[in-house]
């Protein structure tokens, strides 16, 4: 081995470390800017330069209560002067009327509506939880929630129950014909998605499935190419003779499934498990095509529909962003093992 | 017997789900079909249309190329960099990596429209870091200019200044170089693409665990059999580490080819599906959808899905080709 000097080996760990702390700092830029315009008033937000720190307009109620501004309209001006020029001068607020609002964007109580002096509206460093709560609420949020996390469910109880019961005739048992079917399986992983979607489309309208979830949630239980392919991997590392001794005892091709293959893939079935549901989250261009009706939308494509709908209230939509990424991340955080064997072993997209 | 019953559901699924819709599409790219009225036999003339008569389609296959061009290079040498950065062993790996792969799980539709707001011209931060910097070579620009042009006064190589500013021109001498705006992003039909990139830039960090992987699995005898042979960073690098983890650069090298055909959510919500400014975000992907969904040409819209799987097919196949002998399989 060459040994490098010590001063040399410091300066190197010095740089890794300062590369991979300014490049994390980058990555972390966009998040950060997420959370910042979740929590910032409309006012600042299309400020220029941007804004870092969430300000917002304030009027002070008591010693330590502050009641945000949302509307302000200015009632009452000062007497306009004129210069000898006849040039008139910029007029100047004296009184303003403003809507009061607290953290949680709720009127303030008997009167949300009051005139104040102009100079007692003022900008601070406060975040404003307004865009959370009128996300949750007038946007659909919790019903978004529920179809979403409803439509995931089914999806991952089909494809686990489907896929491992595929795989189990892909790999412990033993017929003819068995290999050419599963490279026949295999071809179908080439075919992109675009060849089959028209046909599936009158297909799915045909059988009356439009603007149900049924084009989401049936072809989950008819198993999946690639998960199909994953478990039946994982099964054939099963020893073989635990399968045979479970035969000589009696045991019959279901039990052997149930009893010994399955809670023996339990890592398997977790990585399917896992990132079925987070391409049934992701998904928008399955409810794009398929669901009509707004109570029906998921989440992605409710957010989606409310760009296209109020494209500048910025706020609304990072706050929805905000919430819809964060129950990923806690996933990823309890399942980080299986997250990251999942990617390892099959490369698959999350 | 036994094993079609569990192979059944899957052999019903691709029957149904993969089979038949195969055949019917392939037969509808050659009608004329709006589902309203029944497909209409027509041969090749979707074909035909498709790369004689639709200037859109063109471009959009272009753009398509632009992303695959730009994009799958620049998101693996990230990728790749980030991976053999974390593969130093540097203490707080495990932090980095979840920070670099973080990004990659944010929903597509959050991270879409976080991106929007990000590459706003006027509000957004992305020119909030650039408009600083684009000042700073201006005046630094400016003040060698000045400084250049005072040298050449002093010189006395440039005797008819005053006459030039007391006309309010500058000195034809040494032009002012004028630094351009900061981008315009999705609103300016030469940087939207660019835009794009930079978001899937920010996604490399599933790319980045699959190398990271393969990195680590590089067995360390060869670094240090080619140490006893004087071999320094960039030489271990290029001979031991590169061919070590080729096949999984290949992979992602292919699998970003069919992900760029199939490049769809992003634009679509950015642009509300209609692939501008200028057409110059209609990708392959959007501008099928939008002939089968929004202009009802069933028909057209499959011939365009069939050329895409025959160009993925010509691209995977080409790659392959190039790849051999550049690909080390282990034991194969």
């Amino acid at each position: 081995m060459v040994r490098q000097k010590r001063s040399v080996r410091t300066t190197k760990s010095v740089m890794s470390h300062g590369t991979l702390a300014t490049l994390s700092v980058i990555f972390m830029v966009p998040f950060a800017w997420l959370v910042v315009t979740s929590l910032k008033s409309e006012s600042h937000m299309s400020s220029f330069p941007p804004e870092w720190m969430p300000r917002g307009e304030y009027v002070q109620l008591g010693p330590d209560r502050w009641a945000e501004v949302v509307r302000n309209e200015i009632v009452e001006y000062a007497p306009i002067e004129y210069d000898p020029e006849g040039k008139a001068k910029p007029r100047v607020a004296l009184k303003s009327k403003v809507d009061l609002v607290d953290a949680w964007g709720t009127p303030l109580d008997r009167e949300p509506t009051r005139i104040v002096e102009s100079d007692k509206v003022v900008t601070r460093v406060r975040p404003t939880l307004r865009h959370y709560v009128k996300g949750a609420g007038a946007f659909g949020f919790k019903v978004f929630l529920q179809n979403t996390l409803f439509i995931a469910f089914v999806a991952v109880l089909g494809t686990v129950l489907s896929c491992s019961w595929v795989a189990f005739g892909f790999s412990i048992l033993q017929w003819p014909g068995r290999d050419k079917l599963f490279y026949l399986m295999l071809s179908t992983l080439m075919l992109p998605g675009q060849v089959t979607m028209i046909p599936l489309f009158l297909i799915f309208k045909s059988l009356g499935w439009i603007n149900t979830y049924l084009p989401l949630l049936v072809p989950a239980f008819l198993g999946n190419a690639f998960f199909i392919f994953l478990l039946r991997q994982f099964f054939l590392t099963i020893p073989r003779d635990l399968i045979d001794a479970a035969r000589v005892d009696g045991c019959s091709s279901l039990r052997i499934y149930w009893q010994i293959v399955m809670p023996l893939s339990i890592p398997a079935l977790a990585t399917v498990a896992l990132f079925t549901f987070l391409n049934s989250w992701n998904d928008f261009m399955g409810p794009l095509i398929y669901v009509v009706d707004e109570a029906k939308y998921t989440l992605s494509l409710g957010l989606a529909m409310f760009k296209g709908r109020f494209a500048n209230r910025y706020g609304e939509m990072m706050a929805v962003s905000v919430l819809m990424t964060i129950p990923i991340i806690v996933l990823f955080f309890f399942t980080q093992k299986t997250f990251i064997q999942g990617i390892k072993t099959s490369g698959m997209k999350g | 017997m036994l094993g079609l019953v569990f192979t059944g559901p899957w052999v019903l699924g691709f029957l149904v789900f993969a089979a038949y819709p195969v055949g019917v599409s392939f037969y509808y790219s050659l009608c004329d079909y709006n589902v309203f009225s029944a497909p209409r036999f027509i041969g090749m003339g979707n074909y035909v249309e498709l790369f004689a008569e639709d200037p859109i389609y063109l471009r959009a296959l272009w753009n398509t190329v632009y992303f695959m061009v730009f994009a799958i290079p620049l998101t693996m040498a990230t990728a790749l960099v980030l991976a053999m950065l974390l593969n130093l062993n540097v203490r707080g790996q495990a932090f980095y990596r979840t920070v670099f792969f973080l990004p990659s799980i944010v929903p597509i539709v959050a991270s879409t429209v976080l991106w929007l707001w990000i590459l706003n011209p006027d509000y957004g931060v992305a020119n909030m870091f650039i408009r600083p910097v684009l000042n700073w070579l201006q005046s630094g620009c400016d003040a060698m200019r000045s400084g250049l042009l005072a040298v050449l006064g002093s010189l006395g190589l440039d005797p008819l200044r005053p006459i030039y500013e007391s006309l309010g021109l500058e000195s034809p001498f040494v032009p002012r170089y004028v630094f351009p705006p900061p981008p315009g992003w999705l609103r300016d039909p030469n940087w939207s693409k660019p835009g794009l990139i930079l978001m899937s830039v920010w996604g490399v960090g599933h790319n980045m665990v699959l190398y990271l992987a393969s990195l680590q699995e590089v067995p360390t005898e060869l670094y240090e059999a080619a140490e006893i042979d004087g071999a320094g960073t960039w030489t271990k690098t290029r001979h031991v580490t590169l061919p070590m983890i080729s096949p999984i650069l290949f992979f992602t090298l292919v699998m970003g080819m069919i992900g760029t055909f199939q490049y769809f959510t992003q634009v679509f919500i950015m642009t509300d599906g209609g692939g501008g400014p200028a057409d110059s975000t209609m990708f392959y992907a959007l501008y099928l959808f939008n002939n089968a969904f929004i202009f009802f040409r069933m028909g057209y819209a499959s011939a365009m899905a069939w050329v895409m799987f025959l160009l993925i097919l010509i691209c995977t196949a080409l790659t392959f080709r190039t790849a051999r002998g550049h690909v080390y399989y282990a034991g194969a």
